[in-house]
């Protein structure tokens, strides 16, 4: 599904405070599998998903996507890439205060141009499959940490991605509501979604839902 | 419907939400624009009809009146001096014009009195401006009494209500006969207080003017074209000063708006990075932003545009009328005929409009094109 290869990233390259956050990342994901990143704090995590989800790009190496190298696209393509192909849960959720859920979900299919109708139909379908019918019309900012993050769910699903990227998912949650996630997190592998994620958190990394367990450090990939 | 189409609504929708969202702010910079374009609006409106006025005011007196000047004053036409002018080519008809001031004490205003042939108006009675009709409570058939300055009371009936095109024009007009007149103002017999020419082709009045001041070089021919250039020039004038004045005003809000719409807060930005991130386009964040300022700046010039016209044309433009108006007389009260040009309304939509909107794009244009990524930390 994505390969990497030689995969570097520096920020403020050229300055002072140069920095190095990837020292060349060689690494295939398979289709229809759950990924988890797992590393140190800094270890690059963060920044591999965003040269994954066409958030960034790399400053040298190649991404590729679905065989198509991607790594050297114009910011345009690249937008249009991560509108069909990825869908993102962010650790803050980064919902957008003040709109309902039901708004928030249907944010990221505006620039398809769909009819709202056919928008909130799909929203509806989502909002049931993750249990949050009753809150669709409420404002994020009143919704709970695990209900806010399934509204997150439910706006990384609302154009039908292949792959999903998420960034600890599970770090703003207790246990229960981790849980919680980690049966999601199979049913998108039950609906072959291809899933990327990165996390601390021993609940997901020793999870039976994950397939595989790729460990970083320093910019580097480690055997986990 | 069309994909292009939804898209749009969608922006709109989002730019709704997201205007409905910050109230304070948004409400604030509605009223403060919607503040600007109104002041604009009242005095471009209120020169505008003022002009129209002068014109329909003009539009019925006479291409040129003769006034007999006696050392340099304005005096009265002495008999035979009509005839004195003898036959001019392109002059259709000459009259000598019996006219005056009268102060009416009751309602505090001047009014102007003229003399009508007796076929117009019968002895005894008057024809007078549905203004000052009004002023003094009177209705067709009514009686009222005059004090002459010399001292004599004449009473009048009204005969008719004078409702032209332009209520300024009859505001203070009073109509009576030739004989009332005289007897009211002790106006000497065979004398007129001007001569009025009318003249067929506008081309002719120039010539007329220069033999005429050959021909009798105690008198001053007033043009007719001349006068409307005068007031245009006066109006445009005054709306200058007012304009001066305002200026300061003026740009305080200007600055205000432009300050508050170009003004991009941390949450904004925030905002910003989360629709790139999950998808929007960066020119989908300026479109976006881009509805928002013309809905704001639209619904701001609406607003003021349409507070303006309720100003001027239904009350007076009561703010603007003490600096703006200037005529010598005094008139109880007045509608101005709506008079609005297209082209002027076109000037100040793109003048509000446009710059507002390119004060929205400005910092959005920075915020929608960084980096993506940025959301991820
Ligand atoms: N925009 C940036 N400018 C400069 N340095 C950056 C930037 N983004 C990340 N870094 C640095 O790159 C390194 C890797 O950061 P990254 O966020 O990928 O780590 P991480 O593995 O996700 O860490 P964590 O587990 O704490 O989230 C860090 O040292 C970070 O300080
Ligand atoms: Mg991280």
């Amino acid at each position: 599904m994505i390969q990497l290869s030689a995969v570097k990233k520096a920020f403020n390259q050229g300055r002072p405070n140069e920095y190095w956050a990837l020292h060349g990342i060689d690494l295939a994901i398979e289709a229809g599998r759950v990924t988890a990143l797992r590393g140190p704090s800094g270890s690059g995590k963060t920044t591999l998903l965003t040269l994954i989800g066409c958030l960034a790009r790399p400053t040298s190496g190649r991404v590729r996507l679905r065989g198509e190298d991607i790594s050297g696209l114009p910011e345009r393509f690249l937008t249009e890439i991560r509108r069909q192909t990825f869908g993102f849960i962010f650790q803050q959720f980064n919902l957008i205060k003040g709109l309902s859920a039901l708004e928030n979900v249907i944010l990221p299919a505006f620039p398809t141009g769909r009819p709202r109708a056919e928008l909130v139909e799909k929203a509806e379908i989502l909002f049931d499959q993750l249990k949050l019918g009753h809150r669709a019309a409420a404002k994020v900012e009143w919704l709970s940490g695990g209900e806010q993050q399934r509204v997150a769910i439910a706006r990384a699903l609302i154009n039908d991605p292949a792959v999903i990227i998420a960034d600890e998912p599970t770090a703003n949650l207790d246990t229960a509501l981790a849980r919680e996630f980690m049966a999601i997190l199979e049913g998108f592998t039950a609906a072959g979604k291809t899933v990327l994620l990165t996390s601390h958190d021993p609940l997901v990394v020793e999870s039976s839902a994950v397939h595989r367990v790729v460990g970083m450090r320093d910019g580097r990939l480690v055997d986990a | 419907m069309h994909p292009w189409l939804e898209k749009q609504r969608h922006l709109i929708d989002f730019t709704l939400a997201a205007l409905a969202r910050r109230k304070a702010k948004n409400i604030g910079l509605l009223a403060a624009y919607a503040l600007l374009v109104f002041v604009l609006a009242s005095l471009a409106l209120f020169t505008q009809a003022l002009r129209k006025e002068a014109g329909f005011v003009l539009a019925a007196s006479p291409e040129v009146i003769v006034q007999r000047m006696v050392a340099g004053r304005h005096d009265l036409i002495p008999p035979g001096y009509l005839d004195k002018i003898g036959r001019l080519r392109g002059v259709q008809k000459k009259e000598g014009r019996l006219w005056g001031y009268y102060y009416d004490p009751v309602v505090s205003a001047n009014y102007t009195f003229m003399a009508r042939p007796a076929e117009e108006v019968a002895s005894g009675s008057i024809m007078l401006g549905a203004t000052l009709a009004r002023a003094r409570g009177l209705q067709l058939g009514n009686l009222i009494s005059f004090r002459s300055y010399a001292g004599k009371l004449f009473s009048f009936k009204v005969a008719a209500l004078l409702s032209p095109d332009s209520e300024l024009l009859a505001a203070d007009l009073v109509l009576l006969s030739e004989e009332d007149f005289r007897a009211f103002f002790d106006y000497p017999a065979g004398h007129y207080t001007d001569i009025a020419l009318s003249v067929a082709n506008p081309q002719e009045v120039r010539n007329i003017a220069a033999k005429l001041a050959n021909a009798l070089p105690d008198s001053r021919p007033i043009l007719r074209e001349e006068v409307l250039r005068t007031y245009q020039s006066i109006f445009d004038w005054r709306e200058g000063i007012v304009l001066t004045v305002l200026a300061g005003a003026i740009l305080a809000f200007a600055l205000l708006a432009w300050d508050k719409a170009s003004g991009l807060s941390a949450e904004e930005k925030r905002e910003i990075g989360i629709l790139k991130a999950i998808g929007w386009e960066t020119g989908d964040v300026i479109r976006m932003k881009l509805w928002e300022g013309v809905l704001v700046s639209l619904s701001a010039f609406l607003l003021g545009f349409v507070a303006a016209y309720i100003h001027v044309f239904y009350f007076g433009a009561a703010i603007f009328k003490p600096v703006l108006q200037g005529w010598a007389v005094l008139y109880p009260s007045f509608t101005l005929v709506p008079a609005v040009d297209g082209l002027q309304i076109a000037t100040l939509a793109f003048f509000t409009i446009f710059p507002y909107s390119a004060a929205v794009l400005v910092p959005i244009w920075r915020a929608a094109t960084t980096d993506p990524d940025a959301v991820m930390r």
